[in-house]
């Protein structure tokens, strides 16, 4: 992990720290938990689509999956909560080598076809068998380790953001390591990395897996913290609005997905002033920055303060 | 070491190589020649696992690989470089080099992710002799420049370099001293020789610039639409009334 990153993985802590000690609303919060669910989500996507260049329209799929395995396997079977979410994560990854295999061979729009088709089947599936169908269940277990349980908004939102921190740190780890470097020389050039001995499939695969398994980790947080999910949580739409925050964000840095969510959660609820019309200007909103913003938020502004440092540096 | 056995290959109608036969022996410097659309490059697909042979067999230290994929090649020693530069464009030159140490090393995504000691270590030796390769090939200076930033010379070099931290015992180059300048293809050349004799990695070259071949070369074959029409060693290949004809005749 370079320095600039450690840097920001410290300042984002602080900020974790701080806004439940500065902001004594609840709303506040909630929001902030809403926030931190959907960067777990971003962030695997940013890696698949900016590291390895793939694209998925089904991250609701395996968000479904991990809300779904942990909150049947606690509420039924009375398991301890990490375990579930432990066991949910598996089964996503074991869903995405489904998925990716057949479809890794597809490029671009039929990659995202294939995708969309993945989600699409979790979400007719959970209407037909998840328990409750299409009214979903109640009742699920909130989160606990052993004895402590996290059944206020405050600790709630230390638990996800503590999960944000904890994933961006094993994925910085990751990206610059051998495997982050193979995923990106296989998005720079396929034929050389065949050449230089990269078993593309195989990365191909695991990038997939590892966004599974992120998206799960959000869906079991999720399912935890309002103890009560339908499938109508687990749509396309939801799948979407996750391509947006990573796009919006970036999708060529991890802080991109992290940007990109918090933006994304946050901006319906700026708009409430607009009553009738918030949903017209939320639309307008995002379809100006998808035109204006093409790289996304946090490469641009990366660009800029190296803009702002250069000269500093250059007077010295 | 390398030993071609009656490769034909077709594209479409297009017969890009016929009965292609002939050996690379272990320890030398063999160069391929031909006009362009010879089918030298496909050769060197064939021979790296990009794409397989129709039919024919080639056959790596006893192996036969013909039908193994690029991944397996690169990792049974055979490592290659481009007609048209392939770098990764957007990673610096050092990083470019750490990843020809792909298929030598082991760390993977969870081991990464969690910063194992056996993958720091790992890491640790792939930066150093990653750098020792720079420093092989003159590059060290440049190691945290975007490899799309060089100048063609030393792209064609640092491919070169990223090849090599494969430890292959064979290195295609396909036409490396295209777009350089005099002065580069000397030291390109002299580069080639101390590989062979240094490192003792056999040596593979498609080139066109004949002062380079000939001088380095301990044997040279010749490509004409697809076959093998000549095959010798430098003088030989000279004299021979074919090659003046179909190749040296009608080219530059
Ligand atoms: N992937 C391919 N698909 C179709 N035709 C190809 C392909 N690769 C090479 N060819 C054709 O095969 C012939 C040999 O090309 P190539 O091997 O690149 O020649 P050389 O490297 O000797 O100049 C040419 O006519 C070329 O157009
Ligand atoms: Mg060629």
């Amino acid at each position: 992990m370079n320095r600039d990153n450690s840097l920001a993985v410290l300042v984002l802590i602080a900020v974790i720290i701080f806004v439940p000690l500065v902001s004594g609303s609840a709303y506040v919060i909630t929001i902030g938990v809403f926030s931190g669910i959907n960067a777990l989500i971003a962030i695997g996507l940013c890696i698949l689509m900016g590291y390895a260049g793939q694209v998925s329209l089904g991250q609701a799929g395996f968000y479904g999956i991990g809300a779904y395995v942990s909150a049947t396997l606690t509420h039924h079977y009375g398991l301890p909560v990490p375990l579930c979410v432990a066991a949910a994560m598996i089964v996503s990854a074991f869903a995405a080598v489904i998925l990716a295999v057949p479809s890794l061979r597809l490029k671009g729009h039929y990659l995202a076809v294939a995708t969309l088709s993945f989600g699409e089947i979790i979400n007719i599936a959970l209407n037909e068998w998840g328990p409750g169908g299409p009214s979903g269940f109640g009742d699920i277990p909130t989160f606990n380790i052993l004895d402590f349980i996290f059944d206020t908004t405050t600790s709630y939102f230390y638990l996800v953001w503590g999960c944000v921190v904890l994933v961006l740190l094993f994925s910085f780890n990751f990206i610059n390591s051998r495997t982050g470097r193979a995923l990106r020389a296989l998005h720079g050039s396929e034929l050389a990395s065949r050449a230089m001995g990269l078993d593309v499939t195989a990365l191909k695969i695991k990038v997939f897996v590892i966004s599974a398994a992120y998206a799960s980790l959000a869906g079991s947080l999720y399912a935890h913290y309002v103890t009560f999910i339908s499938p109508s949580s687990f749509t396309l739409f939801y799948s979407i609005l996750v391509l947006m925050m990573v796009v919006i964000g970036g999708i060529t840095n991890l802080w991109g997905g992290v940007v990109g969510a918090i933006l994304i959660t946050i901006l319906p609820e700026l708009l409430r002033s607009f009553e009738e019309f918030d949903v017209l200007v939320y639309g307008l909103i995002l379809t100006l920055s998808l035109m204006f913003l093409r790289r996304g938020l946090v490469p641009l502004l990366i660009e800029k303060i190296k803009q702002l440092r250069g000269p500093l540096i250059a007077r010295d | 070491m390398l030993a071609i056995n009656t490769i034909g290959k077709s594209f479409g109608g297009l017969i890009a190589l016929n009965n292609v036969s002939f050996r690379v022996d272990g320890g030398s410097i063999s160069a391929l020649i031909g006009p362009n659309g010879a089918g030298k490059t496909t050769l060197l697909n064939i021979i790296s696992g990009i794409f397989p042979p129709d039919i024919g067999k080639i056959s790596f230290s006893g192996t036969t690989i013909s039908d193994l994929p690029a991944t397996k090649i690169a990792r049974a020693g055979i490592s290659r470089t481009f007609q048209q530069v392939e770098l990764f464009g957007d990673m610096t030159v050092l990083e470019n080099v750490m990843v020809g140490r792909y298929s030598r090393t082991r760390s993977g995504f969870i081991s990464s992710g969690l910063r194992l000691p056996f993958v720091r270590k790992e890491e640790r030796e792939t930066r150093d002799r990653s750098l020792g390769i720079l420093d092989y090939i003159g590059l060290r200076s440049r190691k945290d420049e975007l490899a799309s930033n060089l100048p063609l010379g030393e792209q064609r070099i640092l491919e070169i370099g990223r090849a090599l931290a494969t430890e292959p015992g064979l290195l295609l180059l396909d036409e490396p001293a295209a777009g350089l300048n005099i002065r580069e293809t000397r030291s390109l050349g002299e580069m080639i020789v101390r590989l062979r004799n240094e490192k003792k990695i056999t040596i593979l070259l498609v080139e066109h610039d004949m002062d380079l071949v000939m001088r380095i070369s301990d044997r040279i074959a010749v490509l004409n639409f697809g076959e093998v029409i000549a095959d010798g060693t430098p003088l030989e290949v000279q004299k021979n009334q074919a090659v003046i004809s179909a190749y040296l005749g009608t080219e530059e």
